[in-house]
């Protein structure tokens, strides 16, 4: 049964002529790590900004559980691009955030914390300081606080978009680590054709001018770095490639086509 | 071997420059100190060679023996130490009421459409009239004891908290509410945890600001309607021409100013090390 559902999600900013999205229907459920990949413009970040209850949709209905979503809540957790820690407190204390504001006691979740530490391979930080962290460490430490609350979905907000590119692959397989060991279901937006190729069970297309969903691919690369193989392999591997360009190609074909429709 | 060769010689400039900056910053202090050191020994000459008469400006000597007699002694039927713990009651008063008041009231203003509909006008009607036009209104009002003189220096503390309370609240970064609220956080805990400590830098500079625009109402306010506090020994002083004592209530007034600005400095350093950090 599927976790999280969207049922004909439509999205508009107010005063626009436009709407960002139009007619979205996915869901997301266990074993599922989705990557929405599109242009700017294409919606991404508002999709990400309704399931995760910040902005409401002006059509059509999100679910999780059956439950429809209203607003901001802990059952969805969220990782974003700028880490958004709170550089008053140190790495621990960042992580056991969430479970402080359920009320949850010092030593159980602080424990909890350090586990999460571990998990995103920062045992040991929990003193540090947010300023003296890299960017790569203080996406991991984002990781590890959304993780600390456990959410019922993961949502990631171009969480590696900032980083270098050999940061980036680090996470990347980080990101396919945790989410195996931890089997939450993640929804996950990013703008790179390569990363999203690699992280997705499922790889949603997003074209903007209004952002809809142009193409749905079943992917397994990530699984295949899960069942041992290197992520260099994967990535040079012509079956790998072949479906990058595959998705490179409708993105171009997606652009032309607009250009035509405007001239 | 030329690429090679890059790295070397960009470390020997680090290597060269890099002390130049520390004693640059040292001969700026050693400057200050300098200029400092030259005003006295300016001061001590002009009263030593008798080229201004002490009734105009005693020399140095006669001011610290003045200094040792009004603390052991007293003017005006008070010590030193009690027209400067007159001084320092009234503005720790005030700004202790100022504190409690002005950043709840701020915090009001930045998260709230209503809240700001009411203050904003109020303090931004009565922030750049000088607190002194509006001390005879308040004598009028509420006397000439203790209560109208922390209630001047309250409301010209007031004003710079109130604002920059605000301002800070409203330059929250959204992210950092966003990943707060996706952790289950709630309106009050939101403020508790996330918009409180945000705006704390901006907090703590306008106390530094108010304590400023109070310490200098504060002396203001003791010159024209007092019986004690640093302003009113000065002031009284100046009547008899007692121009030592004028001199050291001058240089008493400029050292608690000057240690109330560096107390506070080191506070935010203490209370907010991440500001301006770069994250």
């Amino acid at each position: 049964m599927a976790l999280l559902q969207l049922e004909r999600i439509s999205a508009q900013y107010p005063g626009a002529a436009e709407p960002v999205l139009s007619d979205i229907s996915l869901s997301l459920g266990p074993q599922q790590l989705l990557v929405a990949l599109g242009p700017s413009g294409s919606g991404k970040t508002s999709l990400l900004n309704l399931i995760a209850g910040f902005v409401e949709p002006s059509a059509g209905r999100i679910t999780l559980d059956g439950v429809p979503v209203k607003g901001p809540s802990a059952e969805r957790g969220v990782v974003f691009q700028d880490d958004a820690l709170l550089p008053w407190q140190d790495v621990l204390a960042n992580v056991a955030f969430g479970l402080e504001l359920a009320g949850a006691a010092r030593e159980p979740r602080e424990a909890k914390a350090r586990e999460m530490l571990a998990l995103v391979d920062l045992a040991g930080f929990d003193k540090r300081r947010i300023w003296q962290l890299s960017g790569g460490q203080k996406q991991r430490v984002g990781l590890a606080r959304a993780l600390a609350a456990d959410p019922r979905v993961l949502l990631m907000d171009e969480p590696f978009g900032a980083l270098d590119a050999f940061t980036r692959e680090q996470m990347q397989e980080l990101l396919l680590q945790v989410w195996r060991r931890t089997a939450k279901p993640v929804f996950l937006i990013t703008h790179d054709i390569e990363e999203a190729v690699f992280l997705a069970t499922d790889l949603i297309l997003l074209a903007p001018n209004p952002g809809q969903i142009v193409e749905h691919l079943q992917l397994d690369f990530g699984q295949r770095y899960s069942a041992g193989e290197s992520a260099r392999a994967i990535k040079s591997d012509p079956r790998f490639i072949e479906t990058r360009e595959h998705v490179l190609a409708r993105v171009f074909s997606q652009r032309n086509a607009l250009r035509e429709e405007r001239a | 071997m030329s690429s090679y060769q890059a790295p070397a010689t960009t470390e020997k400039v680090v290597t060269t420059s890099s002390p130049a900056p520390v004693r640059w910053s040292l001969s700026t202090r050693a400057i200050s100190v300098l200029t400092m050191v030259t005003l006295l020994a300016a001061w001590w000459l002009v009263t030593a060679f008798n080229w201004i008469e002490p009734l105009f400006l005693p020399p140095p000597s006669a001011v610290l023996e003045k200094a040792w007699l009004l603390m052991t002694k007293g003017y005006m039927d008070s010590t030193l130490w009690q027209h400067l713990g007159a001084s320092l009651q009234r503005i720790g008063l005030a700004l202790g009421i100022a504190v409690l008041t002005a950043i709840p009231i701020g915090i009001a203003i930045g998260t709230n459409r209503i809240a700001r509909g009411i203050f904003d006008p109020l303090i931004e009607f009565y922030r750049p009239i000088p607190p002194l036009a509006y001390l005879p209104l308040i004598v009028i009002w509420c006397g000439i004891g203790e209560f109208s003189k922390v209630l001047l220096i309250y409301l010209a503390i007031f004003a710079p908290i109130a604002i920059s309370t605000a301002t800070g609240v409203r330059t929250v970064d959204p992210a950092k509410l966003r990943a707060a609220q996706s952790l289950g956080a709630t309106r009050w805990q939101l403020i508790r945890h996330v918009i409180l400590p945000s705006a704390l830098p901006d907090i703590l500079t306008g106390v530094r600001i108010g304590l400023g625009v109070g310490w200098s109402t504060l002396v203001a306010a003791e010159l024209i309607a007092a019986t004690s506090g640093l302003g009113f020994m000065v002031q009284s002083a100046a009547q008899f021409l007692v121009t030592d004592v004028v001199v050291l209530g001058i240089l008493v007034i400029a050292l608690i100013a000057f240690a109330m600005e560096m107390g506070l400095r080191a506070l935010q350093r203490k209370l907010v090390p991440w500001h301006g950090q770069t994250h």
